[in-house]
């Protein structure tokens, strides 16, 4: 069976090491801090200026100028720091956060990646997601296999306009955990119950597939 | 010295038609809730808004655009804003999209008096088009060029009669950047105090950045996305 978006979010917690500062990107990415290890502490970074981010306040004690990278009512935990926009993304691109997870519309064999815009269709904008993935050390994208009309999402090349180029380092899928390497991308692990057949058939990019391929176990 | 103001309307009396302006803020998040008010008031026309957000349908930026006061947004992000997708896909408005951390460099450029900066930011991306790229250590960088705006438009927590300012959690966000960015920076804040009364350890802006400054009332303070988790 296919990993729900919560055990996508559960597998990508594995990766986490202790002493990490991360950055959780909006969606399945978010989900990570409610996974992370036994015994591994993590800062987690929100780049509209917070090293420290906790979870969600109790009702009533939402605070409006406390608020993550989302726009959504935060907390804090012991030991966090404020700072402006120019040092968030100064501590980003001078390699400082360890990981960064965020979701993608499409990823190439390359490691390039496309999720900010839908030419004609949306027009929102990129956020921090450029400097993001122009600068952290290591980057995983969290996202579905395939698209809603069943098309895959790891290609030989992006069609939609790229956030950035040569940057992502592993997906986890709703179908499989694969690490992008100069030869394509190379499938690691497979959800419980998932074939490699059906992988295969669902990864349009080159996809290097060596000796048993483990299942994901929780 | 004084660059203590009554109010908004006060503050902003001098803001022209086609001014570029720098407004602080990231979402509904330490904006200047008072200066755009009183700019709506004013009717000012032909703005340029430089600010991470264009706010909501009826809060922040979106009451300028709701007057069609704005010509052109430059942002990073604007996706909770329906009347500014509309004006968008319709022409009247023009918008340059740019990275969230440019948009940043960008204001401390102006504000540290640098003409241009270098970001790895948007490589390989449209965002590059028509930039210089230049390679640093085997790895390439867009050349930025510092904003030039008429005014900044900021939000401070505390602030004092000399223009020295703090701000609150979050809500510092680009405030500090804008603040040192405008030619004339406009500061708003939650509560004014006398000179000497601020611990100088604890400013976040030094004053000689402000050029006015003035106490708002009753800060509306807008969540955008109220979440909580429930007490067990």
């Amino acid at each position: 069976m296919a990993l729900d978006k919560k055990q996508i979010a559960q597998r990508i917690a594995r990766e986490l090491r202790d002493g990490y500062y991360v950055n959780l990107g909006i969606g399945i990415p978010t989900l990570v801090a409610n996974y992370i290890p036994e015994g591994i502490n993590v800062v987690l970074q929100s780049e509209n200026g917070l090293l420290g981010m906790g979870p969600f306040p109790f009702e009533g004690e939402e605070d409006p100028d406390l608020i993550n990278a989302g726009k959504q009512t935060i907390t804090t935990v012991p030991g966090s720091a404020f700072f402006d926009s120019a040092m968030s993304f100064g501590m980003i691109r001078a390699g400082r956060v360890h990981l960064t997870v965020l979701g993608a519309m499409e990823v190439s064999e390359q490691g390039d990646i496309a999720n900010w815009k839908i030419p004609g269709k949306m027009v929102k904008g990129m956020g921090g997601a450029m400097d993001l993935v122009a600068s952290a050390r290591n980057i995983i994208v969290a996202m579905m296999h395939t698209n809603p009309k069943g098309e895959s999402k790891l290609l030989p090349q992006c069609t939609l306009p790229l956030t950035g180029i040569r940057c992502v380092k592993k997906i986890v899928s709703d179908l499989a955990v694969l690490d992008v390497t100069p030869a394509g991308f190379k499938l690691l692990e497979r959800a419980p119950g998932v074939s490699v057949e059906e992988i295969v058939s669902k990864t349009a990019g080159k996809l290097i597939v060596e000796g048993d391929i483990p299942e994901i176990r929780f | 010295m004084n660059k203590v103001y009554t109010d908004a309307s006060d503050a902003i009396a001098d803001i022209h038609d086609g001014a570029v302006l720098m407004l602080g803020g990231f979402g509904l998040c330490g904006i200047p809730e008072h200066c755009i008010a009183a700019l709506v008031a004013k009717g000012v026309k032909g703005l340029t808004c430089i600010s991470n957000n264009a706010g909501v349908d009826d809060f922040g930026i979106g009451l300028m655009l709701q007057q069609k006061q704005v010509k052109k947004m430059i942002s990073s992000y604007v996706g909770e804003n329906q009347e500014f997708e509309r004006q968008l896909l319709s022409g009247e408005l023009e918008v340059e999209l740019i990275p969230q951390g440019t948009l940043a460099l960008r204001c401390l450029a102006a504000g540290y008096g640098m003409p241009a900066v270098f970001t790895p930011a948007g490589v390989g991306t449209e965002v590059a088009e028509g930039k210089e790229v230049r390679r640093f250590n085997d790895k390439e960088y867009l050349m930025e060029m510092a904003f030039e705006s008429d005014f900044a438009l900021v939000k401070a927590w505390k602030g004092d009669t000399h223009g020295n300012l703090i701000f609150k959690d979050t809500a510092r966000n680009f405030n500090p950047l804008m603040a040192m960015a405008g030619k004339i920076t406009i500061a708003e804040v939650e509560m004014l105090v006398p000179a000497g009364e601020l611990n100088p350890n604890e400013i976040h802006t030094p004053g000689i950045y402000v050029n006015r400054i003035f106490e708002g009332r009753n800060y509306e303070k807008r969540i955008e996305q109220r979440t909580v988790r429930p007490r067990s």
